[in-house]
């Protein structure tokens, strides 16, 4: 298995707050495995996932998306490897509300040529992959502020996996829907996850799931500076 | 990567608002096209008026009001210029045509000019057109009327009708006659000046007018003998003129005969090249048009500075959108490329709304300035510079539009890709 993501040394504070935010000394994520991670609030998830994505700078550490450190990359070139090999699901409000399914699911295409032609037809794939996640097409055309919430977070996650995307970051996606749902949305995720052969980093503080990934890390004890978020 | 469908869907998704905000930009910048466009057109339509006319000569007057009483029938004279004075004018070596105007008399409001028919072989107007016919001949007898052509349109008259003339130029209410001695021989073709709002009698019939014979209606105790006053009518030589209008040989004449003309020592006269004349009337009326403009430019800020409350209320609400679009991959500089490209979306399409505005309210006000100054207002294209300044409009709406897209640029920076609310 090859390395996906490695993290070595990782300090980060907030501008204009000297207290670290997050303090890791390592976090490593090999190609194609499914990794649950503990996080309840404060626990620092949502800068862990800021700085997973490039959008925000350590002060000291280093990132290594596929062998290359993105703390030495500039913004521009960040931007362009997270429109180019993530995927993010966020635990709601997911969706543009006034495109509709499909061109919500098209969207990263629209960010990344790359990631488009892996794609191939990107309306096609987009329609597959709504389908893959049990959406009806009589709603691909519709606008995505009049599904229901957990319709919402399967065509987010049709969005996260278009094109393929190396590694999908998921933060607490299943934590706005109740207990059946979440178990079907577990399964369509990890079916289609698999399918694309990513990585699934699953951010939650629900213990519960952790039983059905490949590992599970908990934030609570990586993270070391142990402040509020 | 198609950014700008994104951006568009997003303007339909808050349509009315943007729609409002499209409004008032239109109607401000149809306000601000309009002033200009009136301006100059109205510049225009009294300088065809006049363009064909080298002097006009009256009585000792300033000469922006000679101009108006003469041509535009605003204000009336004060003094008259003896027949003495017209025909050594007339005959002067440069001097090519004479054209003596006897004002004072009206129909239905309309002016009626008394002249010779010189007027119909020699008065030009606008580039340089002579004044045709629509219908019938000029007059021969003197009871003859020729009228213009939106005195016969707005009256319904054809050559041949018998009409009334009264003395004065107010609206006079007529009592019915059925005798009615004037006859229209006929309809001049339209001009787009105020030849159009008057009507033409010989200098007879003017004086004949002012001697008695006042609407046709006989003479207390004496029945009219039209022979007779044809008759008479020979012996009516005019002994004062209104004004005269007068075309020279060669223009570079034009100064020297002014000069003379004011000079002159047996009457007080005024003499004016028309065109200056205009360019003082111009200098009055220009502080009151700086005026109109200053208005019109700061309603145009009004309408920007509304586009700018608009962008900025919804920057809050769209956030989450924001948030959405980097965690997919949007660059700040896209996102905030999104807030510019709709600033200018509404911008250009409040311009071209407010010329398409100013354009239609030209139009509809044509016919009322003919109707009522006979002005030719022309439909025209915004002048270059005009275009230019629209231009620099745009451009402001773009830069209004960086105060959102700066501050929608660093929360994209700051927010991370969290979706806060």
């Amino acid at each position: 298995m090859s390395m996906l993501l490695n993290i070595e040394d990782l300090r980060f504070s907030w501008p204009g707050d000297t207290r670290p935010v997050l303090a890791m000394d390592s976090l490593a994520l090999t190609a194609g495995e499914k990794v649950f991670m503990f996080g309840p609030s404060g626990s620092g998830k949502s800068t862990l996932l800021a700085l997973i994505g490039g959008l925000v700078r350590p002060q000291a550490g280093r990132i290594l998306f596929q062998a290359q450190d993105l703390t030495a990359l500039g913004g521009a070139r960040r931007d362009r490897i997270r429109a180019e090999h993530l995927g993010v699901i966020f635990q709601q409000f997911n969706l543009l509300p006034w495109l509709d399914l499909k061109a919500n699911v098209m969207l990263p295409c629209r960010f990344s040529r790359a990631r488009a032609a892996r794609a191939g037809d990107v309306g096609a794939a987009a329609q597959n992959l709504l389908g893959a996640m049990g959406l009806d097409p009589v709603l691909w055309g519709r606008r995505a502020d009049r599904l229901s919430v957990g319709q919402q977070q399967r065509v987010a996650a049709a969005r996260a996996l278009i094109g393929r995307p190396a590694l999908i970051l998921a933060d607490e996606p299943t934590s706005a829907l109740d207990h059946d749902r979440r178990q079907d949305f577990l399964d369509l995720l990890f079916g289609q996850v698999e399918a694309a052969g990513s990585t699934l980093l699953f951010v939650s503080h629900d213990r519960e799931l952790a039983g059905r990934f490949d590992r599970a890390v908990d934030l609570t004890e990586l993270n070391q500076a142990g402040v509020a978020a | 990567m198609n950014l700008l469908g994104l951006a568009w869907r997003s303007l339909v998704n808050r349509r009315f608002a943007v729609i409002l905000t499209v409004c008032t930009i239109a109607l401000s910048i149809g306000l601000l096209v309009l002033v200009e466009q009136l301006r100059s057109e109205v510049r225009q339509g009294f300088y065809r008026s006049v363009s064909g006319v080298d002097l006009i000569v009256g009585g000792r007057t300033a000469p922006v009001q000679l101009l108006l009483y003469s041509v535009f029938g605003i204000g009336d004279a004060t003094n008259d210029i003896s027949w003495q004075t017209y025909t050594e004018l007339e005959d002067l070596p440069e001097v090519e045509w004479a054209i003596p105007m006897a004002l004072g008399d009206s129909h239905r409001s309309f002016r009626v000019l008394g002249t010779s028919t010189a007027f119909f072989r020699h008065y030009r107007f606008g580039d340089g057109e002579a004044l045709a016919l629509a219908s019938g001949q000029v007059f021969d007898d003197l009871f003859d009327v020729v009228v213009g052509a939106q005195v016969a349109r707005q009256l319904g008259y054809e050559v041949g009708d018998r009409i009334v003339l009264a003395h004065g130029t107010g609206n006079v209410s007529l009592q019915g006659h059925d005798d009615h001695p004037f006859t229209i021989t006929g309809i001049l073709a339209p001009t787009g000046t105020p030849v159009d709002q008057q009507l033409y009698v010989s200098l007879a019939a003017h004086r004949a007018i002012h001697i008695g014979w006042e609407r046709g209606v006989q003479m207390p105790g004496s029945a009219i003998d039209p022979d007779r006053a044809r008759a008479e009518a020979e012996a009516l030589t005019p002994t004062s003129v209104t004004a005269i209008m007068l075309g020279l040989t060669t223009r570079a004449a034009v100064f020297g005969l002014q000069r003379r003309i004011n000079e002159y020592r047996e009457e007080a006269l005024s003499a004016i090249m028309p065109g200056i004349t205009l360019q003082q009337l111009w200098r009055i009326t220009g502080l009151a048009e700086q005026v109109l403009r200053v208005v019109a430019g700061l309603v145009v800020l009004a309408g920007l500075l509304g586009m700018l409350t608009v962008l900025l209320a919804t920057l809050g609400e769209r956030r989450r959108e924001m948030a959405i679009l980097r965690a997919n991959g949007a660059r700040p500089w896209q996102i905030a490329g999104l807030l510019v490209f709709e600033a200018g979306l509404i911008a250009a399409a409040g311009i071209v709304l407010g010329v398409l505005l100013a354009i239609l309210v030209q139009l509809a006000a044509a016919p009322w300035l003919l109707a009522n100054f006979g002005l030719h207002v022309g439909l025209s294209w915004p002048a270059p510079w005009q275009l230019g300044v629209l231009g620099l409009i745009f451009l402001a709406g773009l830069l209004v539009a960086l105060v959102p897209a700066l501050m929608a640029y660093q929360r994209t920076l700051a927010d991370g890709m969290q979706v806060r609310t």
